[in-house]
């Protein structure tokens, strides 16, 4: 029988070096990439041992961490929650965060590069650790006057400071209240959340830097200015005017969104149409300029890129290789066309500028717990669009077009506002997309707004920008103007 | 090899046995008393380590428990001066170590989900292991040679397989967690009949097989090398893996099956010398395991979770590896020299303290300490197959390496779960994870090699 047991004795041998290896693989091997896992809530709740910086809105904070008598010490709590929400974004104890608490989690966990000298002097001082607090561009009063002109409709509203691209208010409806995903209870926290992944309006999209729709008419300023731009053209310069329009080498019409002609007459100038807000000239305009140098524009303004504000912005689309029928239609914002509120708010802020695209930025500073700035944002450009000319004939535009055109609504008394709505289909039946873009005062712009309201602001297909969006704007503009 | 020379030696100096042989022995047990002073005070350092790792203080009531039960061990180790004082001077400490670790771990996690008082899990399991080591106690007063079990051959059968689907009565078993192996008294406890049930078969087979080894091993034809059973001797491996596959379905429970399964065909071997019937049986219960993973969801759920543990659709799926990865993260969290007592957040894995236990010690104790306990169970299995080698009686040798054996492949099964080596089934850590009747039988198992081994080192030495 000995023979038999010196064999099971090597199969239990055996079965020991097998453990004995498989303990070694997950502790020793794998333990790095276990560890790096998003789904690894240790590694989480390790995060939550130092006090996670501020984010702090004029001094303020929106976002803090407040001491607790559990587990994770702390307590991520926000001011004034579904206001801020589109910014801060939140931190759950079970997923991955959002917003700038994961844009900037290093920095607010005190685990990024630069703090690397704050943590070696907080371990030999015997101070606790403590993250960097992160100061944001938002302007509290404009934020308020954009979220309260919003009213209960679902979209976004941008606005921007058009010399340096500083995001002043970023708001999105319908919002949510991050407190609720941050309570220290698992099963509170999935019922919160699988609460709002299940609602149909998407509260806990950032509609201002992650939604995409059509631009329709408000991308007619790219198509204005790559046309300026090309020399061949003058606000003077015109265009048959029919009530129906073909492409060449297409059987479908386009219209106007009058249905009729654009105004009286048979030829109509660009500055009409652009007033007017009048497709057909725009599709005439658009293939006769050709999908490439449209695109080029439109690349220059910030199309087909994403940055980093530091939150991730989607990319807005000018398609390639389009036939003339889809470059007629993609000349006012319609086929493939797509944009965020950020990147119209980018067109609207560089004709503000002059010609020159800013960087668009969320955050201001970044601050170490003694209050020393650690990074401090400077306004970058992103390049020249278009010469000073073009951008003051374009802003005269606008005017028109707010003064006296498809804009009106966005008219406030002293100031001259300049500005241009949109009206985009998402298909035969679909709700609109309603636009607004423009800036204010149009002599000295300051600030910069975009206004998107998705699903046609509850009115399906009857109602239109200049009814709906443009009277956002113009409330957030007085706001910010009078203050 | 030792201890035969000596024994050599002493019979050649006949003048002065009787005093050495009274005096020689008490070595051994000088030995236990030692290490297991040092087992103590490894189970009592741990628990203040818990302590001041997970409260930051001191308090006193756990410690007082843990005293007692160093006083039960050392009344065992009395015990062992006169009534086996030639027994292993290593299994004792080994499993006091082991127990005591554990219910340090089950105190540290009761501390995490703020249990308290008598009805938490690491007093249960401190009242628990005092009856455990006061049964081994028992067994090592009333069955003073091993070879009366012997006897009960066929008796212990019964009771084994009575006790194995005792669970199944309607009214007195309970399902846990899907797995049906549990029995209630009252609404205070509940016992897991399987794991006595293991001793229980561990005999019988150790019984049986010796009696029947001859018809097992002798006839039968020469296929490539191997001598295959005529189809009528299939009999007894069919009984088990019939057995097995029941406990499989009815029960639920893949673990269980395997264990017996696993110990049946070990112990067969051993009889019978014959490798054909470790084939029989592995394809057998391969086929049998094949056919339950495409039929039974519980089965099929298990493979996936071991093959594919980290895919997203299977750690979110109900019943998927959601448990296995939690492990697998505090196992990485503690790297190779874990987090320290305390320190930890074992918690966070679902049955921390049960089938997740080596999880949470690794995840604490790091690496290091995970080699540390393997190597624990590896001595107490070596300990119990040395006896195997050292017997003079082909029952002892077999129910020796039987109940070693089933110590063994119950920690391969539960911690090759844990650390994704097999699928994982439930089964509970020897001696470390929390359960009463997981107790009660381990250290019954550890009395029997304690009464086995010193029956050899007892025995006149035959000479052949």
């Amino acid at each position: 029988m000995n023979r038999e047991l010196k064999r099971v004795s090597i199969v239990v041998m055996l079965m020991f070096v097998a453990l004995l290896g498989s303990t070694s693989v997950v502790q020793a091997f794998q333990a790095d990439n276990l560890s790096a896992d998003p789904r690894n809530s240790r590694t989480l709740y390790d995060s939550y041992q130092v006090e996670r910086g501020a984010i702090l809105v004029k001094g303020k904070p929106i976002a803090q961490s407040m001491p607790v008598d559990d587990d994770f010490k702390f307590l991520r709590t926000y001011t004034n929650p579904e206001l801020y929400a589109p910014i801060t974004g939140y931190i759950p104890i079970n997923g991955e965060p959002t917003g700038l608490e994961f844009a900037l989690n290093s920095e607010l966990t005190g685990t990024s590069n630069s703090q690397f000298f704050d943590k070696i002097s907080a371990l030999v001082t015997g101070q606790d650790p403590k993250g960097a607090a992160v100061e944001v561009t938002i302007d509290p009063v404009a934020q308020q006057a954009a979220w309260d002109a919003l009213g209960d409709y679902t979209g976004s509203v941008v606005v921007t400071e058009p010399a340096t691209g500083r995001i002043l208010a970023m708001v999105s409806k319908p919002g949510f209240n991050p407190n609720l995903l941050t309570v220290h209870n698992n099963a509170e926290v999935t019922a919160s959340y699988d609460a709002l992944v299940a609602d149909p309006n998407d509260p806990l999209i950032n509609r201002a830097i992650n939604s995409l729709n059509p631009p329709g008419s408000i991308f007619k300023l790219v198509v204005t200015t790559a046309a300026l731009e090309s020399g061949n053209y003058t606000p003077e310069s015109t265009f048959l005017n029919p009530s129906v329009y073909m492409a060449p080498g297409t059987t479908s019409a386009i219209e106007n969104s009058s249905g009729g002609t654009c105004g009286a007459g048979e030829t109509v100038t660009l500055a009409t149409a652009l007033r007017l807000s009048c497709n057909i000239p725009f599709a005439e305009l658009g293939v006769e300029l050709g999908d490439t140098t449209i695109r080029e524009t439109a690349e220059k303004f910030g199309f087909n890129s994403t940055y980093s504000i530091p939150m991730t912005v989607s990319e807005s689309t000018y398609p390639r290789g389009l036939d003339d029928p889809q470059t007629a239609q993609s000349a006012f914002g319609q086929f493939d066309v797509q944009a965020t509120p950020l990147q119209m708010a980018m067109v609207s802020g560089a004709i503000a500028n002059g010609g020159v695209v800013m960087a668009p930025n969320l955050v201001q500073e970044i601050l170490a717990p003694n209050l020393s700035a650690i990074q401090t944002f400077e306004a970058t450009e992103l390049g020249r669009v278009m010469s000073e000319e073009t951008a003051a004939t374009i802003t005269a535009m606008m005017v028109n077009g707010v003064q006296d055109g498809a804009a009106s609504n966005a008219r406030i008394d002293g100031v001259d506002v300049a500005g241009k709505t949109g009206t985009a289909q998402n298909g035969s039946t679909d709700p609109f997309t309603l636009w607004f873009t423009g800036f204010a005062p149009a002599n000295d712009p300051r600030y910069a707004i975009t206004v998107l309201i998705e699903n046609g602001g509850g009115e399906g297909q009857t109602g239109f920008g200049n009814k709906l969006a443009a009277p956002v704007a113009q409330k957030v503009l007085e706001a910010v103007l009078n203050k | 090899m030792q201890s035969l020379s000596k024994a050599s030696a002493l019979s050649a100096q006949p003048a002065t046995e009787p005093v050495r042989r009274l005096r020689l022995p008490q070595k051994l047990r000088n030995l236990e008393l030692f290490l297991l002073l040092i087992a103590c005070f490894i189970n009592a350092s741990a628990v203040v380590l818990v302590q001041l790792g997970a409260l930051g203080e001191l308090d006193p009531t756990l410690v007082l428990l843990g005293a007692g039960l160093s006083v039960l061990v050392i009344s065992l180790h009395v015990v062992l001066r006169f009534v086996a004082r030639d027994a292993d001077p290593f299994i004792l400490p080994i499993a006091t170590v082991l127990n005591g670790i554990g219910i340090a771990m089950i105190y540290r996690i009761d501390i995490a989900d703020q249990q308290g008082g008598w009805e938490s899990a690491a007093v249960r399991q401190t009242v628990w292991s005092a009856l455990a080591i006061f049964s081994a106690i028992v067994v090592l007063l009333v069955i003073r040679n091993h070879r009366v079990l012997f006897r009960y051959t066929y008796i212990a059968g019964l009771v084994g397989v009575l006790l194995l689907f005792l669970p199944l009565i309607p009214g007195l078993g309970q399902e846990i967690s899907g797995a049906r192996v549990w029995i209630r008294f009252g609404s205070f406890a509940t016992f897991q009949p399987g794991e006595i049930a293991k001793i229980a078969l561990a005999v019988f087979f150790a019984g049986y097989l010796v009696r029947n080894r001859d018809s097992l091993s002798m006839v039968g034809k020469k296929i490539l090398g191997a001598r295959f059973p005529r189809f009528r001797d299939l009999g007894p491996i069919l009984v088990v893996w019939a057995l097995s596959m029941s406990v499989i379905i009815f029960q639920r429970d893949l673990g269980t099956a395997l264990l017996y399964f696993g110990l049946f065909l070990v112990m067969l071997y051993l009889a019978t010398g014959r490798l054909s019937w470790v084939i029989i049986g592995m394809s057998l219960f391969l086929g049998g395991a094949l056919i339950a993973s495409q039929t039974l969801n519980y089965v099929n759920g298990r493979f996936t979770n071991w093959l594919d543990a980290l895919n997203p659709d299977v750690y979110n799926a109900k019943g998927g590896s959601f448990q296995l990865v939690q492990g697998l993260f505090g196992l990485a969290k503690g790297g190779l020299l874990g987090t320290g007592w305390g320190q930890g957040r074992p918690e966070l894995t679902p049955v921390p303290q049960s089938d997740y236990i080596i999880a949470s010690l690794g995840e604490e104790l790091g690496l290091a300490g995970l080699f540390a306990i393997l190597a624990l169970y590896l001595m107490f299995v070596a300990r119990g197959f040395r006896i195997g080698f050292a017997g003079q009686d082909d029952f002892g040798k077999l129910l020796a390496v039987g109940l070693a054996f089933v110590v063994a492949l119950q920690c391969f099964i539960v911690i090759g779960g844990v650390t994704r080596v097999i699928p994982l089934t439930g089964l509970t850590t020897p001696f470390l994870a929390a359960g009463g009747s997981s107790l009660v039988a381990n250290w019954i198992i550890a009395a029997l090699l304690l009464r086995l081994s010193d029956t050899v080192r007892n025995q006149p030495r035959l000479v052949v």
